[in-house]
């Protein structure tokens, strides 16, 4: 499994392909929510959602062989996209990782810029309900 | 005459640039609509030659300054045709000019067992102040319901009606749909009850020639900002008898005649109702903007965004998962749609990366995407200086998002 700093390299050079053309971005990251793992049904409910999006997300995390699981859905495709983008660089690792990950992608694809000042703050949610996610489940292993 | 597209389009630079690469396309107007030249300079101007704190200054410059600030009055009562400019109570906005009413009004003549009347197009501006006096009072909220065109069941208004209406607070033209009321007749049948109205004139006071004596409403409240004006001023229009029967609003300095320890006795109107120091450089730029309509014309600019209006339904209905929101058969130019299978901040989104500002959400107006099964909706909405090549940009933009999903 590649480093989340590579990961994150990977991303960013995928970023720079696309290049200033605002419109062409968006439907990659539209295209990348396709990439989510089914969510299931029963989990889409309000206990489950981001707060501070504006879009509806929902998260939830289980602990895989002392790795964290993420599962995580949107109503919006661009919302997806989004979180699609931070699961590729966060899921299946262990608590720690994910505690201490300093996510540099988001700045260095110029994220806020693509997505607008709104959407920069739902996106900054969702990065620390993953990391809560993360020490919770860090707090049962050390229990 | 029509409007000559290009010498408008010049007084406003805001419109002359680039977004993302592409030069902007501004439909975003029923949200706030963009300023001329001439309200730029009149703000200028006021700093630069005329600041003053206006009323009882024993200079030249404060002089000047309350000259201006009452012509400005003066001008906005022409513009909605009140009998006099003690009629027009400036606010910060349309949300303060409705929340005066409630608190002044509503606290005088709202007791336990009034009813309130609005209707499922409102704005959330003018629910909450109602909700908030009702709870506090005992008072009932009434709504009148709607048809899935988005127009008011004027039966089901009436019905609602009796001896214990004593506010019907609704809105002229919606901020969601476009949907113009038939408000001449819904104040005379809450007059026939005794009830006094409210318009929230927000949206209709840019696209419509507004007559308050031929309304004969009590109250209308309106933003500069939605008219060519800057941002942070409104009015609030009142007949003088109603307003003169309502406590004061605030409490402060230019709101008084006589101030001693033991008791203070109140200013007339419209000063009653202006507590501190007003707004006074947005006022009197918001003359210019009034200036600015009038020298075009409400008529004509009613024509042009008509077309426009017309224009941009024609176009985009013949894209394939294109459906319009609000079907009613008077509208102001605004344009509610939906794109089968697609989330509306999606939609705004990409039409952003075109250059195209459209507004996507519930438009504060969570009851009414309720009634309407949605969650929101993408809404253009179209001004003076849009043109029609701007229509057939916003089409294509539309048809290509279209495509993603609607293939």
């Amino acid at each position: 499994m590649s480093s989340i700093q590579e990961v994150q390299d990977e991303i960013v050079s995928e970023f720079e392909i696309l290049g200033d053309d605002k419109e062409s971005t968006i439907y990659y990251i539209m295209e990348l929510g396709g990439s989510l793992e089914e969510f299931p049904d029963q989990e889409r409910i309000e206990e489950n959602t981001i707060k501070g999006c504006q879009s509806k997300v929902w998260l939830i995390a289980d602990e895989k062989d002392g790795k964290v699981h993420f599962q995580a859905d949107s109503n919006t495709d661009i919302t997806k996209g989004l979180i699609s983008l931070l699961l590729r660089v966060l899921n299946y690792r262990s608590p720690e990782e994910i505690i201490k990950a300093e996510l540099d992608f988001v700045e260095r694809i110029g994220m806020g810029s693509i997505i607008g000042s709104q959407r920069s703050n739902g996106f900054a949610s969702m990065i620390k309900q993953i990391k809560l996610y993360a020490l919770a489940i860090q707090t049962k292993q050390n229990a | 005459m029509g409007i000559e597209i290009e010498k408008i389009r010049g007084l406003f630079p805001v419109l002359h640039q680039e977004v993302h690469g592409k030069p902007l396309i501004y439909f975003d107007n029923a949200a706030t609509t963009q300023k001329p030249q001439a309200v730029l300079d009149a703000l200028t101007n006021y700093y630069e030659k005329d600041n003053s704190n206006i009323h009882r200054g024993a200079h030249a410059l404060a002089d000047r300054a309350t000259r201006y600030f009452e012509e400005a009055r003066e001008t906005i009562q022409h513009f909605i045709n009140a009998r006099e400019s003690a009629e027009v109570i400036f606010t910060k906005g349309t949300t303060e000019s409705i929340n005066l009413v409630a608190s002044t009004f509503g606290r005088k003549f709202i007791e336990k067992g009034d009813e309130i009347i609005i209707s499922t197009l409102e704005h959330h501006s003018n629910i909450v102040p109602w909700q908030m006096l009702c709870e506090e009072k005992g008072a009932i909220l009434k709504i009148i319901p709607i048809n899935d065109a988005g127009e008011i069941l004027f039966d089901e208004f009436e019905k609602l009606l009796s001896a214990k209406t004593k506010l019907v607070s609704i809105v002229h033209a919606s901020n969601a749909l476009g949907t113009i009321n038939p408000v001449k007749k819904v104040i005379a049948a809450a007059h026939a009850v005794g009830a006094k109205v409210l318009l929230d004139g927000a949206q209709s006071t840019s696209h419509l020639t507004i007559d308050v004596q031929d309304l004969d409403c009590d109250f209308m409240a309106f933003s500069a900002h939605k008219l060519y004006g800057p941002t942070g001023l409104g009015v609030l229009y009142g007949k003088r008898e109603v307003l003169e029967s309502m406590p004061p609003y605030q409490g402060g300095g230019e709101m008084i005649k006589e101030v001693t320890f033991e008791k203070t006795t109140y200013n007339e109107i419209p000063f009653k109702f202006e507590a501190g120091t007003p707004n006074i450089g947005d006022v009197i730029a918001f003359k210019a903007a009034i200036d600015f309509i009038n020298q075009i014309g409400k008529e004509t600019i009613k024509a042009h965004e008509d077309e426009l209006l017309s224009y941009a339904s024609e176009q985009l209905s013949q894209i394939k998962g294109f459906f319009p929101v609000g079907t009613a058969a008077e509208k102001v130019s605004v344009l509610s749609f939906n794109i089968n299978a697609m989330h509306p901040y999606d939609v705004g989104m990409m039409l952003d990366a075109n250059g195209i500002a459209v507004r996507t959400g519930h438009h504060c107006t969570q009851p009414l995407m309720k009634r309407l099964g949605l969650e929101g909706t993408v809404r253009a909405s179209f001004s003076v200086y849009n043109s029609k090549s701007e229509i057939e940009k916003l089409a294509e933009g539309v048809s290509r998002i279209a495509r993603i999903k609607n293939k």
